[in-house]
């Protein structure tokens, strides 16, 4: 027996498959096909959570994804532990462990709940009016206690183990919502044959025909046809059905984020199975049939555990074959809880009494109601519940006052009436409507392709929402396939609905006994712990916009986004304010609809494939040698080389030794690399870059700038003229993608009768720096068809030929200031060159460098690196580059942004060289210049370091640093001051080694 | 999701497949080293940034690579026509008034 409230003649679960699962610790027996909800109700357990705020009991209120109360914590293993998980849509399985959250010690005694006694101190808008000072006391004391206080459910502190999948899907009609409604949309859409996804939140289609035990379609049970139904569509090419898929956001053009819980039901999952599936659908039409979500009442105490909605209480008789009490009592304003009392009596259970506040209802329920013997009261409220950890009784009162009488209960159900889910309509941006007559906001003004049908549209009965809906499903198959195949007439045959239930209206707001004249706890929103009293609180204290009594209040902000309180809500705020509901206004629904897990949305993109990773051709090699490695932008550059026992400084100061005396190799294939071709290549690197090249002759190089339109320094390299309509262009190994944008953006829309063609050739060259006195030696012995001469060869210069018998690209440049080479070669080449360079290098001393070498060479030659010297604001002559801009140039970019007054004032900063006073000091990075270290704080800054070295070649430090009128300074004393001391400095020229530059042919 | 229809390629693709390069139809001086502060000021700063229909710039990023034009509301976000760079800003549009 799977517990003493199961009835074995009730529902639709085989009561052979037993499930063990834990709740607190304790062992329980479910079946097959619970929820952990149902399994424990089954069990007469009800208080499963303490209340956000008050650390109130709370039980089960529903039976569905509105669930704000029955949040428990599920646990598999250490890490594989989830908060928060909605005791109504957990199915259950084999094993299952799950924890009660926010008490301590227990659920039963909790230390917490001290706060319901002081709540007067907690009412609405106590966060912004407690803790607005001291200011230091919100770090220190409220927010840690708060968080400790105030938190539902604890994240897990390991990794996520578990892997999900991440899927694109398009579609003719996407039907959101297996209901009846959807069920049938999804029919008549499938038979014309177009593409249809039909999705649902529930384990099984159906929606409300679960509980609906008076529905008959086409001859069969309602949720028998919806099953039939489902397994043909699942059978058909056209149509994908997806269960146990909530639609969470509804995004622009038709774009639907779905998430498919694959294995969260699953005893043991595989591996193979990922945890939860993302679909991002886009649907031509969409048909939204997302049913409606049943209201409670509103009245004092009314979330004891026990207190549930009706229809959910009908769901867990009727589908899961469980009795939510023995004897119950009924709470209501509209026809729908009738039925709840009905099949709960017919079952056997107790019905103490349905208290109707309606004063003369008529129909046939309330008949078969009475028929039954059934107690029944009209024009009456319950004004309290008894009873703490579980309800014990309700107190009747006429409604407009008198006589209060007490019944013994153990559950009530109740039910204010139905309220359509207009979540994913409003989230595609439509407009709702306000139908005074029914009280509720229904879909109004459409802004996508969608349309609403079934409870969600306001439509009242299953006849009605079942020809509505197969009518839109055959509409939205012809809207959205009619472009493509023509239109096609559904084949089926209409569902033909045999008997039903029907029910509207209902109430919203408080009811009697929790009135403006009243302190008691009638609670609106159970997940945040908001009262009527607090809504009408904040109306009083100033806030009339619906925004802000909810941010006041935080009605609606907990994660069940306020599905069973955002009407209550608004009414009593209408109420206080006097002012009808539209004119109040409803809040915006925003996605998601449910809590999403961050790994469906993360899926794969985590650790090594959160980014791309970029390696050159070279790197297996460096990573053979023990390079040390870092980041520049997604490649991975090879930082140094370190040799046994070499710390990173003592690797560098060898390196940059080896450079300057012997030799060094150096990967430099991250460089941009962009060829530039056509017969006007020379006019569009002319109108790109400050320097003149009509008269570059083919086979030479230029040091190039590239600037925005304002004047400022965008990029900057080394460029060969390989032909005459031939550049081939190095850019920043950072800045390629954005120079090639520039690039074709300007070749496009600005200069397109230039006749030029742009191709990134980045990862086409490996390129192998070989710098130093020895470096000709090294190259000169493997080159084949190219004169190594320093007359044919000249310092920037360039030539085609063969090195290891490979098309080469042979650079003579220099990044360094030593004679040098960058040897370009076939990117499937460049390990086996490089590998044949270094051993042709090790007969000569040679050493591999890294970046830090890289960036002290030159930096001992004041070059510099755009990015690090240069931040966006500096200009050619900021940085002591005037030389390489064209004075007669007509026209660049950028040529009249630098002539800005602003560009061209005096007392601008300027790239300068700086010396300490003591060499062996070495400045920071970034650190800031004064000239007077004695001014009082703030001081005024005129400057700040840009690059900082120590210097083995120079014997000391050296930095580079902008400086406001930085060469009008030469020779001044400069000061530094850092936390440990101020660091006094002179301010030099940007070259500190080999000032005359004769070694580039050393 | 927006979804985006290139000129180029003549078909709606994914927004992600294109970056945004800013306001359309602001042409760059054929005298631009002899423009004056003021005419730079407006070509290189001034933005109309409206509440309504914009004519933007767009790149095919990761598509056919070409920059071309686009008319959007920018209170609805709605895309109401692309068209070729270099071609005049249209004079009617297709669904809007006035
Ligand atoms: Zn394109």
């Amino acid at each position: 027996m799977s517990g003493a409230f199961r009835i074995p003649s009730a529902g639709r679960l085989s009561q052979a498959k037993t499930a063990r699962f834990s709740f607190d610790g304790q062992s329980y027996a479910g079946i097959e096909g619970d929820t952990l909800a149902s399994a424990l109700l089954a069990n007469g357990v009800h208080l499963v959570g303490r209340s956000f705020k008050y650390h109130r009991p709370r039980g089960i209120l529903s039976a569905g994804a509105e669930e704000p109360n029955a949040l428990v914590e599920i646990k598999r293993d250490a890490a594989r532990k989830t908060p928060n998980v909605r005791a109504t849509v957990q199915e259950l399985y084999d094993g299952l462990a799950a924890q009660s959250q926010n008490r301590w010690p227990s659920l039963s005694f909790d230390v917490g709940a001290v706060n319901d006694i002081a709540s007067p101190f907690f009412s609405a808008g106590f966060y912004y009016k407690t803790f607005m000072w001291p200011k230091a006391a919100w770090k220190s004391l409220y927010e840690p206690k708060i968080r400790a206080a105030a938190g539902l459910g604890v994240s897990p502190d390991q990794p996520d183990p578990d892997h999900y999948s991440s899927r694109y899907a398009h579609c003719d009609v996407l039907v959101l919502g297996g209901g009846a409604a959807g069920v049938a949309a999804a029919l008549a859409a499938a038979e014309t044959g177009v593409r249809v996804i039909l999705a649902d939140e529930q384990a099984e289609f159906g929606g409300s025909l679960r509980f609906e035990s008076g529905a008959r379609i086409d001859g069969q049970d309602g949720f028998a046809w919806a099953q039939g139904a489902v397994a043909k569509l699942a059978a058909m090419d056209n149509v994908r059905v997806l269960s146990r898929t909530t639609a969470f956001g509804y995004y622009a053009q038709n774009f639907v984020g779905l998430v498919e819980r694959v294995s969260d039901h699953l005893k043991a999952p595989g591996h193979d199975l990922p945890r939860e599936r993302l679909w991002q659908v886009r649907a031509r039409r969409v048909v939204l049939a997302s049913g409606a979500i049943e209201r409670h009442m509103v009245f004092a105490d009314n979330d004891r555990p026990g207190i549930m909605l009706a229809g959910a209480a009908r769901t867990y008789l009727n589908h899961y074959g469980v009795a939510v009490g023995k004897n119950v009592g009924v709470y209501t304003a509209n026809d729908s809880a009738y039925a709840a009392a009905i099949d709960l009596k017919k079952a056997g259970v107790n019905v103490a009494a349905i208290v109707d506040l309606r004063d003369n209802p008529t129909g046939p329920v309330i008949d078969e109601a009475r028929a039954l013997g059934i107690e029944v009261n009209f024009g009456r409220a319950v004004v309290r519940a008894g009873g703490k950890l579980r309800v014990s009784s309700m107190t009747v009162q006429p409604k407009n006052g008198g006589g209060e009488r007490t019944i013994p209960v153990d559950a009530i159900l109740m039910s204010a009436g139905w309220t359509p889910s207009v979540h994913l309509f409003s989230q595609s941006r439509g407009k709702v409507a306000f139908n005074d007559e029914t009280k509720r906001f229904v879909p109004g003004t459409y802004a996508q392709d969608c349309v609403s049908v079934g409870a969600c549209n306001g439509t009242d009965g299953l006849s009605a929402s079942l020809d509505e809906a197969y009518a839109a499903g055959a509409k939205a198959a012809r809207d959205a396939n009619a472009r493509d195949y023509g239109a096609k007439a559904a084949k089926g045959t209409k569902p033909k609905v045999d008997a039903s239930e029907s029910w509207s209206r209902g109430m919203l707001g408080a009811a009697p006994g929790a009135g403006p004249d009243t302190t008691v706890k009638a609670f609106v929103d159970f997940q945040n712990d908001v009262t009527a009293k607090d809504i009408r609180q904040a109306v009083h204290e100033g806030m009339h916009s619906i925004e802000h009594v909810k941010r006041f209040t935080t009605n609606g902000m907990a994660t069940d986004q306020g599905k069973t309180s955002n009407m209550h809500g608004l009414a009593i705020a209408a109420e206080t304010l006097g002012k009808p509901i539209p004119e109040v206004g409803l809040t915006t629904f925003r996605a998601p609809y449910t809590p999403v897990t961050f790994g469906a949305i993360v899926s794969h993109a985590r650790g090594p494939l959160f980014d791309p990773t970029r390696r050159t051709a070279i790197h297996p090699w460096a990573e053979a040698q023990g390079a040390v490695f870092e980041d520049v932008g997604q490649w991975k550059r090879a930082w140094y080389f370190p040799k046994t026992g070499e710390d990173m400084h003592a690797a560098v100061d060898r390196e940059c030794v080896a450079v300057r005396t012997k030799a060094g190799l150096f990967d430099a294939s991250t460089l941009g690399k962009i060829e530039v071709v056509g017969p006007d290549a020379a006019k569009f690197m002319e109108l790109l870059y400050t320097n003149p090249w009509e008269k570059l002759e083919p086979g030479r190089c230029r040091y190039g700038i590239m600037l925005r339109e304002d004047g400022f320094i965008y990029d900057d390299g080394v460029v060969g003229r390989l032909a005459p309509d031939r550049f081939h262009v190095t850019t920043t190994t950072g800045g390629a993608p954005r120079v090639m944008n520039h690039m074709e953006d300007y070749l496009q829309t600005e200069f397109p009768h230039l006749n030029v063609w742009l191709t990134s050739i980045t990862e086409q060259w490996a390129v192998i720096a070989v710098q130093g006195p020895k470096s000709r030696d090294i190259i000169a012995p493997l080159v084949e068809g190219i004169d190594m001469s320093d007359e044919a060869l000249p310092h920037m210069s360039v030539r085609e030929g063969k090195i290891c018998g490979v098309p080469t690209r042979l650079f003579r440049m220099s990044f360094t200031g030593e004679r040098g080479f960058e040897v370009n070669v076939p990117a499937d080449y460049g390990q086996a060159v490089w590998e044949a360079l270094w051993a042709e290098g090790q007969k000569h001393g040679a050493a591999a460098y890294g970046t830090e070498a890289m960036h002290v060479l030159r930096a001992e030659k004041g070059y510099i690196i755009v990015g690090q010297d240069t931040d966006g604001t500096v200009t050619p002559n900021d940085a002591g580059l005037d030389w390489a801009v064209g004075k007669k140039k007509a026209d660049f970019v950028g040529i009249r942004g630098m002539a800005r007054p602003d560009l061209v004032a005096k007392g601008r900063k300027q790239l300068v060289g700086l010396k300490t006073k003591d060499p062996k000091v070495v400045l920071e990075e970034g650190a800031q210049i004064v000239e007077d270290p004695k001014q009082a704080i703030p001081m005024k800054m005129i400057g700040h370091v840009t690059s900082s070295y120590w210097s083995q070649n120079c014997g000391r430090s050296i930095a580079l640093a902008l400086v406001a009128g930085g060469r009008d300074r030469m020779g001044d004393t400069l000061y530094v001051p850092m936390p440990n001391g101020v660091v006094e400095v002179e301010v030099t020229g940007m070259v500190f080694f080999d000032e005359t530059g004769g070694r580039l042919n050393g | 999701m927006l979804l985006i229809r290139c000129p180029y390629c003549e078909e709606e693709r994914p927004e992600l497949e294109f970056r945004n390069a800013g306001e359309a139809h602001i042409a760059r001086s054929a005298n631009m080293a002899g423009e004056s502060d003021d005419d730079f000021e407006k070509f290189f700063f001034i933005r109309s940034n409206p509440k309504g229909i914009i004519h933007e710039r767009w790149r095919h990023m990761h598509g056919c690579a070409r920059f071309f034009n686009a008319v959007r509301d920018t209170v609805t976000d709605k895309f109401i026509m692309t068209y070729k760079a270099g071609e005049p800003k249209p004079s009617k549009l297709p669904g809007v008034a006035k």
